[in-house]
């Protein structure tokens, strides 16, 4: 850990009625860092992120980003203080355009006369500008729901990106994707570094973490059970490490 | 900022930009337009009082009142609900507006109150839906029982027959030869039109009806904006069963049954996705027009009454497979 972790947690721990989803858990993610997480179904890596996005309350622990205590009731407080996030299923508007899904819940409008009115023109702009520093070939007037799987990802990219956040989560992004389209990815996640965007990168696939991740943590049960730093090793033995720790023996 | 992200354009497919006419009315617009111009062949041929000025004040006249409560109508289903009280909201604010004129109230407080008592209503279905998030098909449902039944208890089951001139001359009286109640419709229309595409309002309608999870993750506080689309449905009701009411005269209990029916069918016909998230208002209007010149010339050219409901009942089956169809192939492209 660095001197100023941008997000640091302390015994963090989440229950669903008497079910234990988190147990404890003490991490960190450092300025310009990717952390990856990869752990099995229910082993809590969703219910992590979602807790820092806002989406969930923590039931124990504290949550410390850049240095002071946080707590988020709900996803616009985690947003404003810099915490995006890119959920699995993208949660974008299929009957909306582009530009509508970028500024979803943040559009920008002006007050003229009686009433506030969106500032169509503005965003029409911005965002058309924002899809084409990613280098996505989309019109901001195209409707989402006409899009293929990839540009669904480059617009939710885009609306994560929009407000220059400085943590970004990435619930299983690779999910929906096709191959080739894995590898573009990846190599975005390793731009938002260069512009130093801090990233939890969660997957199933650990080539993908290999690929793209500083430092990975496997969860299990709700815990964490190991961490790795790709860079230390080689790959063979990084597997075989994340292979006895999601397998439940204990490495820590 | 200038970051090189150009490895992934190959994410993306070129847009198809092109803007028509064609596109601004969409299938459904089109299709309406055909009917509407068919309409007009057929009946003006058929019958020699169809193209008269008196017939088409009266088409007017006869397609302000569902026409006025469809514009809530066609919010509410956008945003994916419903509203089926708005029959009964009609009939009880109309009937609170003829109780309160008849006991000496000017017109204007008379439709004030009217306009408040949907407000209020709707802003109950609203609370019931957005916030204890009941189902809207049985909130509004249990709704339309509770305000008929209201409606009942205010007139004590009779008539309220109203005299007040005022009051009555703003079903009667015209602007320019423009019956006062079509301004007040084309009025409504145009500026709910208006206000769709540049307000939060407009926006999160669709959002919502769109992706009601994604607009609540994005900020957008679902709840409220729920209570306001069903407190505007509420509102435009009780403005139709207020102009119901100064047109004919007089309140009853059972007025209106079966409105919002009429409604669902103009903003179904419309084009209006009963999934939410698709709509336009404009088409809407469209079908209200082709609605009522249909009614208007089936009654010119002689066909009984009772075959009336059989048509529109075709016209909305028709509407609906046409729809259908028409989704299932964009899907396969």
């Amino acid at each position: 850990m660095t001197e100023n972790p941008i997000l640091r947690t302390a015994n963090l721990s989440k229950n669903f009625g008497s079910v234990s989803v988190l147990n404890s858990i003490d991490f960190h993610v450092d300025p310009n860092e990717s952390l990856g997480l990869i752990g099995d179904n229910g082993a809590g890596k969703s219910t992590l992120v979602k807790i820092l996005a806002g989406v969930y309350a923590p039931s124990g622990g504290e949550i410390f980003f850049n240095g002071a205590p946080v707590t988020f009731r709900n996803p616009q407080d985690a947003r404003a203080a810099g915490i995006e996030i890119i959920y699995q299923d993208l949660a974008l508007c299929n009957d909306l355009d582009a530009a509508s899904n970028i500024f979803l819940g943040r559009e920008t409008s002006r007050k003229i006369g009686i009433g506030r009115w969106l500032d169509r023109n503005g965003m029409m702009q911005e965002a058309r500008a924002a899809l084409a520093e990613l280098g996505a070939d989309i019109a901001p007037d195209q409707l989402v729901g006409s899009m293929s799987g990839g540009q669904r990802q480059l617009v939710s990219v885009a609306r994560a990106l929009q407000f220059s956040p400085k943590l970004l989560l990435m619930d299983e992004p690779t999910a929906a994707l096709s191959n080739t389209k894995i590898h573009l990815l990846l190599d975005l996640v390793k731009n938002l570094k260069k512009k130093g965007i801090s990233v939890i990168f969660i997957s199933h696939r650990f080539t993908d973490l290999i690929a793209v991740c500083d430092r990975i943590i496997a969860m299990r049960e709700g815990e964490i059970r190991a961490e790795i730093r790709p860079a230390d090793s080689k790959i063979s033995d990084l597997m075989s490490i994340m292979q006895r720790a999601l397998s439940g023996e204990e490495i820590l | 900022m200038k970051t090189n992200f150009s490895i992934v354009k190959k994410f993306s497919r070129t847009s198809d930009g092109t803007r028509t006419i064609k596109k601004f009315l969409g299938p459904t617009g089109l299709g309406l337009l055909g009917a509407l111009i068919i309409e007009l062949i057929i009946f003006s041929n058929v019958s020699p009082y169809f193209l008269n000025a008196t017939n088409f004040s009266n088409i007017g006249r006869a397609m302000v009142i569902i026409g006025i409560g469809s514009v809530g109508a066609t919010i509410v289903i956008i945003s994916g609900g419903f509203d089926l009280s708005v029959g009964s909201v009609m009939a009880a604010s109309g009937m609170l507006a003829a109780f309160l004129v008849n006991q000496g109230q000017s017109t204007v407080i008379g439709a004030m109150l009217a306009l408040t008592l949907g407000c209020i209503i709707g802003l109950l279905n609203g609370f019931v839906i957005g916030y204890l998030r009941i189902n809207p098909l049985i909130a509004t449902l249990a709704m339309l029982s509770i305000v008929r039944g209201l409606a009942y208890i205010i007139s004590g089951g009779n008539a309220e027959v109203i005299s007040n001139p005022a009051f009555l001359s703003i079903g009667t009286d015209s602007l320019f030869g423009i019956p006062l109640t079509v301004l007040v419709f084309v009025i409504l229309f145009l500026s709910v039109g208006f206000i769709m595409p540049r307000t939060h309002f407009g926006r999160y309608v669709y959002a919502i009806g769109s992706n009601s999870r994604a607009a609540r993750l994005a900020g957008i506080l679902v709840n409220r904006w729920t209570l306001i689309f069903y407190t505007f449905s509420g509102t435009t009701a009780a403005l139709a069963g207020f102009i119901t009411v100064t047109r004919t005269g007089q309140a009853e209990p059972s007025a209106n049954i079966g409105a919002e029916l009429d409604m669902i069918t103009a903003v179904i016909l419309g084009g209006t996705s009963l999934s939410g998230g698709k709509g336009r208002l404009f088409g809407t209007f469209l079908a209200i027009v082709v609605l009522a010149i249909l009614a208007n010339g089936l009654v010119l050219i002689g066909v009984p009454s009772y075959w009336q409901l059989p048509v529109k009942g075709c016209v909305l089956m028709g509407a609906i497979i046409w729809g259908e169809l028409h989704n299932a192939s964009r899907d396969r492209t």
